[in-house]
């Protein structure tokens, strides 16, 4: 743990277990009879309980938002910048709830989970999951801690559409929804991305039609390629230039051999492929960015996100990246559009940003400030 | 608080949506919000000033006014104001055409540009005038479309806008009673209340 974090870090946290008895009927109509969900807590319930904030992760996140784990821990939690105290979610005044969604793979109920008819892993066998889904287990957890109303909810990308379904969903339950680099669906060309990052997984051999866990293999090319694919569509171009530029890493074009030839950029994603493979589950993945295809906020609006917006009684904050070009600015207006026609409270700011839609997850000043202003903003009395 | 904000406050009944087209740093729609319950939305690109407003808890929309407000539905709004902004937009008459399609009433303040002073100016140094208030050059001056009552009143004949109420502003008492009865030499700002 690095010792200068200490002041401003939530320090070292050990994630929670609920276990829900009782069917949850899930989207896809199929029944669970009972799930259970991992999540940890930052800061203190206040005596109203009126200062809880939910964060919902996004595709390949998980409980684990800000701390530590144990002393030698080197790696925070995926948000740690922004959640602590004196941080813009300031855990001194929030009570902060950040849970691994089911069908995750790192602790929740999900497809690495033993299915308890048959006393095996579950595998592709465990149900489709919807992003409503995960908000009804979301409310089935709020009950579980007493919470009755979140100050606030926040998410980025697949969390921003969380985010939106709280407040269509449970309108009395979410007094801020902070909506970030999110969409109210997700466009053809997102969608195309996600199949080729399926299409990866299913070509590698060791993926079994998705029963590997039983065959004791792991795809774990397959699941390096999908990452790899998403991970050059989650920066820009610009980013990608001014990180890696054409620096090779090693060999050289001076030799007539171009064999050992590599450029930064190839070994970079070679990297991030294999320590995602090593991280997450196939099966999960899948999952996932079938949850991320499936939701369209105004489905069951006659296909209208005003009328679907309508219902909500929190106040929004929208915001968005300018390079960001898988949840591009335009996205977001259109929930702002949607917002202001409804007649709703909204905020909406475009950060400037390099960094494509990784831009959500890092400490960029103008959207540190925006996030931290408005929750500054959020009372909890 | 500003004069003419508070002239504007007079005009806008509580419970209203409000609009208020250049924002800054949320100031009025604070003031409106705690003075009369409305609901207010501001419309800004200076990103400080946004965070300003967010501070106060006003809801503002980060947008361009230049790039059109296409995104606000017809008379989605009770009044949408513009208080010293007209001058600094590119195309004024598009955005009072917009003003009044998106709310049911608008309300908009400038700065008259045909006060005797700016006249002086010009007669007698020759160049723009430059003052206290309007504190830049020609070359750096954000305010583009500069006007006089004279002027404005002549748009909004020639667009087919109603003028439901004006008030003038000058400087002290007696320059106030003489905007009063010639504001195209006398007033410093001018608000105009409007509809399609």
């Amino acid at each position: 743990m690095v010792e200068i974090l200490k002041t401003s870090s939530v320090g070292i946290v050990k994630p929670q277990a609920a276990k829900f008895e009782g069917p949850l009927n899930l989207e896809c109509g199929f029944t669970l009879d009972s799930f259970e969900l991992v999540y940890e807590t930052y800061g203190r319930l206040n005596k109203n309980r009126s200062n809880a904030v939910l964060i919902c992760h996004a595709l390949s996140g998980n409980h684990h938002a800000a701390g530590f784990h144990n002393e030698d821990d080197k790696r925070a939690g995926w948000w740690d910048e922004y959640i602590g105290p004196g941080k813009p979610i300031d855990t001194e005044k929030f009570y902060v709830v950040s849970l691994n969604n089911l069908g995750g793979c790192h602790g929740s109920t999900g497809p690495i989970s033993e299915n308890p008819t048959t006393l095996k892993p579950w595998g592709n066998n465990f149900p489709s999951i919807r992003v409503k889904d995960w908000v009804e287990t979301q409310a089935r957890l709020a009950d579980r801690l007493e919470i009755d109303s979140w100050a606030a909810v926040i998410g980025g990308s697949l969390g921003g559409m969380q985010v939106m379904q709280w407040a269509i969903d449970h309108p009395s339950r979410i007094r801020n929804a902070v909506v970030i680099a999110s969409a109210l669906k997700l466009s053809a060309q997102n969608i195309a991305f996600n199949e080729i990052a399926r299409q990866a997984i299913r070509a590698d051999p060791k993926f079994a039609g998705g029963n590997y866990l039983s065959m004791k293999s792991i795809p774990e090319e397959g699941l390096a390629l999908a990452r790899m694919i998403g991970h050059v569509t989650y920066l820009s171009d610009d980013a990608m230039a001014l990180k890696f530029g054409r620096e090779l890493r090693s060999g050289s074009f001076d030799s007539n051999f171009s064999d050992g030839i590599e450029f930064q950029v190839e070994s970079y994603l070679k990297y991030q492929g294999k320590r995602f493979s090593g991280q997450f589950d196939a099966n999960s993945y899948i999952l996932m960015t079938r949850a991320l295809d499936f939701f369209d906020l105004a489905r069951n609006y006659n296909d209208n996100a005003v009328e679907a917006f309508s219902v909500a009684e929190c106040k929004f904050l929208v915001v968005s990246f300018t390079t960001d070009w898988r949840f591009s600015p335009s996205r977001s207006q259109e929930i702002v559009e949607a917002l202001i026609a409804a007649k709703k409270n909204v905020t909406y700011m475009e950060i400037k940003a390099d960094e494509g839609h990784d831009a959500f997850l890092l400490p960029i000043p103008r959207y540190f400030q925006t996030i931290s202003a408005y929750m500054k903003g959020i009372e909890t009395n | 608080m500003r004069q003419d904000l508070t002239q504007i406050l007079s005009w806008i009944k509580s419970g209203s949506r409000v609009l208020d087209l250049g924002c800054g740093d949320g100031e009025f729609l604070d003031e409106l919000e705690k003075k009369s319950a409305i609901q207010g939305v501001g419309i800004e690109i200076n990103q400080e000033d946004i965070l300003l407003a967010i501070r106060r808890g006003i809801s503002v929309i980060q947008q361009d006014v230049d790039e059109g407000l296409s995104n606000f539905p017809d008379l989605s709004f009770d009044t949408v104001v513009m208080a010293h902004a007209i001058q600094v937009v590119h195309f004024p008459d598009k955005v009072l055409m917009e003003m009044l399609r998106i709310g049911k009433e608008g309300i908009v303040t400038f700065p008259n540009f045909g006060h005797w002073r700016c006249r002086i100016y010009l007669a007698f140094r020759g160049g723009m005038p430059v003052s206290r208030f309007l504190p830049y050059d020609w070359y750096n001056t954000p305010n583009i479309h500069f006007c006089t009552v004279k002027d404005f009143e002549k748009l909004c004949a020639a667009r087919h806008i109603t003028i439901k109420s004006k008030s003038m502003i000058g400087g002290g008492k007696l320059s106030s009673f003489f905007s009063a009865i010639w504001p195209n030499l006398f007033a410093i700002t001018a608000i105009y209340r409007l509809s399609a």
